[in-house]
């Protein structure tokens, strides 16, 4: 196991490289003018002059050393300071990523609690109207934009029941039950779409478990049915579906981009809007730096549970 | 090839007919799929013709009327019609996501037949240099594009294309490794062919398949993208009417006035990407065996 952990380790090296050197690249692109139109836009802020903003986006120096400038200040947590705010960057970022992780997680346990028993139960009666039923929503659920669906929400219960959804964010700390009631409506909807993915993986995955040898042998010892998919086939289907978990990482970030914008909830993803709209370049290139190893991250640890889980994968 | 073998007289059952008629018999919901789309696409296409109204044409009398026989969709709160909107939306979203899912196509045939045929050390850069880049969210990737390169329908198109290009080339990469070891692109090297004239005779006709269904599959996932970031305002910049933007901004407001206007764009991109999608997943039932369960 160890010399798994650091295989996938070293693996992770070249794409953590290239990873920054995409990041670094990004911000390289901004034209000039814009510099001056964050001039425009950011002095009265904070009053700060061209030599300064260059500096502060380290542009006053050759490319190569640039970017070991700016990997050297990253690898130390210094993430620049934000123009619109003169606060580090680093800081926004632990004020925001907290939440933004909160609604990732309980859009997880949406996700997840939609799709296994529906898959399960979609692979169990394959071809019949139940299972028609279950893929024709998956298809649908794929199709559906989720700035559509979280704007019907705003819009139907209002005009319809004069109910609308929570807007203002509470800490959890402060009050849970409060916090709950604002990030649960935007994380049902973040989970439902990725629930349609999910559903479809696990069905596919128990079909193919349930034509296994064992499963035959198992059936053949008088195994009860339920008995059966609860030990012995969902726990080698699930392996490949704790993979998609984490191919789907970046499908759940992105969308919470677009449902903290829509629910108002003060996460990553609103703060890297906001810092678009402000031309706050250091604050976009620390989200997006902070998003791509947090992708990185949650791979190795899906890449580590799924050595743990398949002693198979563990000896290639 | 197709009709040659399809044209004797009294053909066997299991004789290859053309894709087309191939599709209509296994996959009618995928054959349905495609028609939709094809009715969108000509919507688009003739947009201009179709439409009752001028995209821009306020009528301030006539502001925020329920769907009626003048206007079938209703109007927003500028008076303006929803239905010539829609229209004109159908029109960029139409023409966005073929010029970039074919832009798309290119940059992925591109990469994945460098890498895949090349192998070794091009391949393991190149490949890691795909990995960081798949490893950002889509839409966080647009959001710090297009906050640098600026909004616009070229941009976007550009930005769009290279974005999912690069994460295609790791199919069509997997097709042409797959080839490049068959009995045929052996023999064709121990007599003498070159580089260029393996890639263009043996390689690249033997991954169409893959590249087409790549091709189709990356529609749907440019409809939705380029809506969602005209949602957030990244998009193809006002007046022009995007899917997206219809649901954002000021209009946003005066739908607890006017809900009609929060269904129809909706409702046509789920209508036109699960069209597409179901399409493509027939297409790729037909055409490419490997990549069933794929996306």
């Amino acid at each position: 196991m160890q010399a798994y952990i650091f295989r996938r380790l070293l693996a992770l090296a070249p794409t953590l490289f290239f990873a920054s050197l995409i990041v670094f690249v990004s911000m390289r692109l901004i034209p000039g003018d814009v510099i001056d139109l964050m001039l425009a836009q950011n002095d009265i802020a904070t009053g700060q002059d061209r030599a300064r903003i260059e500096a502060a986006l380290g542009l006053d120096q050759p490319v190569y050393l640039q970017y070991f400038r700016w990997i050297g200040g990253v690898l130390q947590g210094d993430l620049g300071t934000s123009l619109w705010r003169n606060v580090p960057v680093s800081e926004q970022l632990w004020a925001t990523l907290p939440i933004t992780f909160e609604l990732g997680f309980l859009a997880l346990i949406v996700a997840l609690t939609v799709a296994l028993p529906i898959g399960v139960y979609s692979a169990m009666r394959q071809d019949t109207a139940g299972d028609y039923a279950a893929r024709s929503f998956s298809l649908v659920m794929l199709a559906v934009p989720g700035f559509w669906l979280g704007t019907l929400v705003m819009v139907f219960p209002s005009v319809w029941w004069r109910w609308a959804p929570e807007l203002e964010y509470t800490p959890f700390l402060e009050d849970p039950l409060r916090n709950l009631a604002h990030m649960i409506v935007p994380a049902i909807l973040l989970g439902l779409s990725m629930s349609a993915v999910t559903m479809r993986m696990t069905r596919t995955m128990m079909l193919e478990v349930m034509r296994q040898d064992y499963i035959r042998t198992a059936r053949a010892k008088g195994v009860g049915e339920s008995l059966l998919i609860a030990r012995h086939a969902l726990r080698n289907g699930l392996i490949p579906v704790v993979t998609l978990i984490g191919l789907q990482a970046p499908l759940l970030i992105g969308g919470a981009v677009i449902f903290e914008q829509i629910f108002v909830v003060p996460g990553m993803g609103l703060l890297l809007l906001e810092a678009v709209f402000q031309r706050d370049y250091p604050v976009v290139s620390g989200v997006f730096l902070v998003v791509g190893v947090g992708v990185l991250l949650i791979n190795l640890a899906v890449d580590l549970s799924y050595g743990w889980l398949d002693p198979k994968v563990r000896h290639q | 090839m197709s009709e040659a073998i399809a044209a004797p007289v009294a053909p066997l059952p299991d004789a290859s007919p053309g894709l087309l008629r191939r599709l209509v018999r296994d996959k009618p919901l995928g054959a349905a799929g495609g028609a939709v789309f094809l009715a969108f696409l000509l919507c688009g296409v003739f947009a201009d013709a179709l439409a009752p109204y001028g995209v821009n044409d306020t009528n301030l009398a006539d502001r925020l009327l329920a769907p009626s026989l003048d206007y079938p969709l209703g109007t927003d709160h500028l008076g303006r019609d929803v239905f010539s909107r829609v229209l004109a939306g159908a029109q960029l979203s139409m023409m966005v996501s073929v010029l970039a899912a074919g832009l798309a196509t290119v940059v992925s045939l591109a990469i994945g037949v460098v890498s895949g045929y090349f192998g070794g050390k091009t391949d393991m850069v190149m490949q890691r240099g795909v990995d960081a880049w798949m490893t950002f969210p889509d839409l966080v990737l647009l959001i710090v594009i297009v906050s640098v390169v600026g909004p616009g329908i070229t941009q976007i198109v550009l930005v769009l294309g290279l974005l999912y290009g690069i994460a295609g080339s790791r199919i069509v990469r997997g097709a042409v490794v797959s080839v490049k070891e068959n009995m045929y692109t052996h023999a064709a090297q121990s007599i003498g062919a070159g580089t260029w004239h393996t890639l263009r005779h043996h390689i690249v006709p033997n991954v169409m398949p893959v590249v087409i269904v790549l091709f189709t599959t990356r529609i749907g996932a440019v409809i939705l993208t380029e809506a969602g970031l005209s949602f957030l305002g990244l998009g193809v910049p006002p007046p022009t009417p995007t899917w997206g933007s219809m649901l954002s901004g000021t209009g946003r407001t005066y739908m607890y006035l006017g809900p009609w206007l929060a269904l129809a764009p909706g409702l046509c991109l789920t209508i036109v990407v699960y069209a597409v999608n179901v399409y493509g997943d027939a297409l790729r039932d037909l055409l490419d065996p490997r990549m069933r369960g794929r996306r």
